[in-house]
């Protein structure tokens, strides 16, 4: 390849990891494959942290009480891809913060079942405080994956 | 504990934008050779290196490896070098390590530098894929324009359905003000009306809300004020600077709509160096613009509009070059984005206003100027102020 005849050279890096879960993303990712959702309660500040984490960065303690949290909850905040990214997922899809119940922080997810052909269809369904639920995956792998998306609840 | 003061007292920049025509440490050398082909001293009058990049844009793990001999440390017995990466924050970071390696007393010459290919690789927004966790948030595709939409959005519901106008309408602003940089990357004239009918990328953020991949290298000189008027007789004072951290989880930020940790910060820094009236003390603003939204944030963070009210400023055109406050006159990030050494470029466009070197787009009378940088997944921010006078106070 050239550009303005200077030579450009193709690379590539094709490097697999594994990555440790950790204590504490263990004992979470196992129960996303029994359909439950844990977080963990600082004993200090007595929040509930979704995903759960081995220490809370407020209160710089480790917390050891596992709550079941969701899989209902609502939405904080949304924002919906359009534009095709290369080596990322095919648009149009959005991506929520969402609040589950019981817990006090938010967690990244898909949201799903949605029109998203244009922001302003999207915007008549999704708005901060919709409720939401965990739409899971059949066939469970122990990964955030293993809750396919959120859907939004239908009411009435 | 300052031990002695620091000025800026030389700047090399290079061309940013697509440079294909030079390989990394080629770029290095470039923004090298215009510093000291501008400058009374030579390379080997320098203590020490501060380098930074954010790895991996440039496909390169640790291309400090490659770069350094253009920074001089293999001629003789070398010199000592520190590398840094902060994410986005990464070219304050270099700032600020090239300012304590000096106000610290233990060097009086230093040579603060960086160098980034962003257009390098395929897909920018891969790369930034990577810089989240692999276990919760990475399946999602999260990189860094999902993060300023999602501050677009939170504004949006939190404070203004209509932000998209007035992020049109920075987005033309800036890219106007890039006309008169010859460094740099997007030379676009658009309008706020072509800029609201650019497609989106991620709602809220369109096209034109969104800065460009780019390539380039910095490089600026800090001196002591033992030497530093024996180097440049006009240098500009760095007279204080400051760092601040937020979570890494920005699902538990509580400062999407409104920048918490910068406003904080910038409180921290104008009460370390007496400014009581930012509107009023400092002269221009070179702030981290990744997302157009970001810089109304800035505006309400920083002090100069009150909070959920940053756009009203575009109606008054406060921000323009013209205008009271004026931010971004180099065309800023929008324009111009190589990640790693965007935050030592604004640390230099202000430093080049206040020592009045900055070209065409040279705000009037600048005795102060401020300069910004946030990086992480909106986890830091770094500020520093520029002046004319030593002390400001």
């Amino acid at each position: 390849m050239e550009y303005k005849g200077y030579m450009i050279i193709p690379g590539k890096w094709e490097i697999e990891y594994r990555y440790a879960a950790g204590e504490y993303a263990t004992k979470f990712f196992k129960g996303l494959m029994e359909e439950k959702i844990y977080g963990v309660k600082c004993p200090s500040c007595r929040r509930v942290i979704v995903p759960p984490r081995k220490f809370c960065e407020r209160c710089f303690v480790e917390p050891s009480e596992w709550i079941e949290v969701g899989p209902k909850g609502e939405l904080v905040n949304f924002v919906i891809v359009y534009r095709k990214f290369h080596g990322l997922p095919d648009p149009p899809y959005a991506i929520g913060l969402i609040k589950l119940d019981g817990a006090d922080d938010s967690i990244l997810h898909f949201i799903s079942e949605v029109d998203l052909s244009s922001p302003y269809r999207a915007l008549k369904v999704l708005k901060p405080g919709v409720k939401l639920e965990a739409v899971w995956a059949e066939e469970k792998k122990g990964m955030i994956l293993d809750i396919k998306y959120f859907k939004p609840i239908e009411t009435g | 504990m300052v031990k002695q003061d620091v000025a800026v007292v030389g700047v090399g920049l290079t061309k940013m934008g697509r440079r294909y025509d030079s390989n990394h440490s080629e770029l290095a050398w470039e923004a090298i050779k215009e510093l000291f082909d501008k400058t009374t001293i030579w390379i080997d009058d320098v203590d020490a290196v501060v380098y930074g990049t954010m790895d991996p844009f440039d496909g390169i793990a640790s291309p400090e490896r490659w770069d350094s001999s253009a920074y001089g440390i293999a001629r003789g017995a070398g010199k000592p070098l520190v590398k840094v990466t902060t994410g986005g924050t990464t070219g304050m970071s270099i700032a600020l390590s090239a300012y304590y390696h000096v106000a610290s007393g233990l060097y009086d010459i230093v040579l603060a530098v960086g160098t980034q290919k962003v257009t390098e690789p395929v897909e920018a927004q891969e790369v930034l894929n990577i810089a989240v966790d692999p276990l919760f948030d990475r399946h999602t595709g999260v990189g860094a324009i999902a993060v300023g939409a999602i501050q677009a959005s939170a504004y949006y519901f939190d404070y203004n359905k209509k932000i998209e106008e007035y992020m049109a309408i920075v987005a033309s602003k800036n890219r106007l003000n890039a006309l008169r940089n010859p460094y740099s990357h997007l030379k676009l004239k658009v309008t706020p009306e072509e800029a609201l009918m650019a497609p989106y990328l991620i709602w809220p953020i369109k096209l034109l809300d969104s800065c460009p991949s780019s390539d380039g290298s910095v490089a600026v000189l800090m001196a002591s004020d033992k030497v530093a008027r024996k180097i440049f007789d006009s240098p500009a004072w760095v007279s204080a600077v400051d760092y601040i951290s937020d979570t890494y989880w920005f699902c538990c930020n509580k400062g999407l709509s409104f920048w918490n940790s910068l406003a904080i910060l910038a409180r921290r820094l104008y009460r370390k160096a007496g400014i009581s009236d930012p509107k009023k003390q400092i002269d221009v603003f070179e702030l981290y613009d990744a997302f157009t939204i970001q810089e109304i944030l800035e505006y309400e963070a920083l002090g100069l509009a009150n909070k959920g009210e940053g756009w009203k400023l575009l109606e008054e055109e406060a921000t323009y070059p013209y205008g009271d406050y004026p931010v971004n006159p180099s065309g800023g990030v929008l324009s111009t984005n190589p990640v790693g050494v965007t935050g030592l470029w604004r640390f230099a466009e202000a430093a080049l206003q206040v020592m009045d070197n900055a070209g065409a787009h040279q705000v009037p009378n600048v005795d102060i100027a401020l300069a910004h940088a946030w990086g992480g997944a909106l986890q830091f921010h770094a500020l520093a102020l520029l002046s004319r006078e030593r002390k400001l106070c």
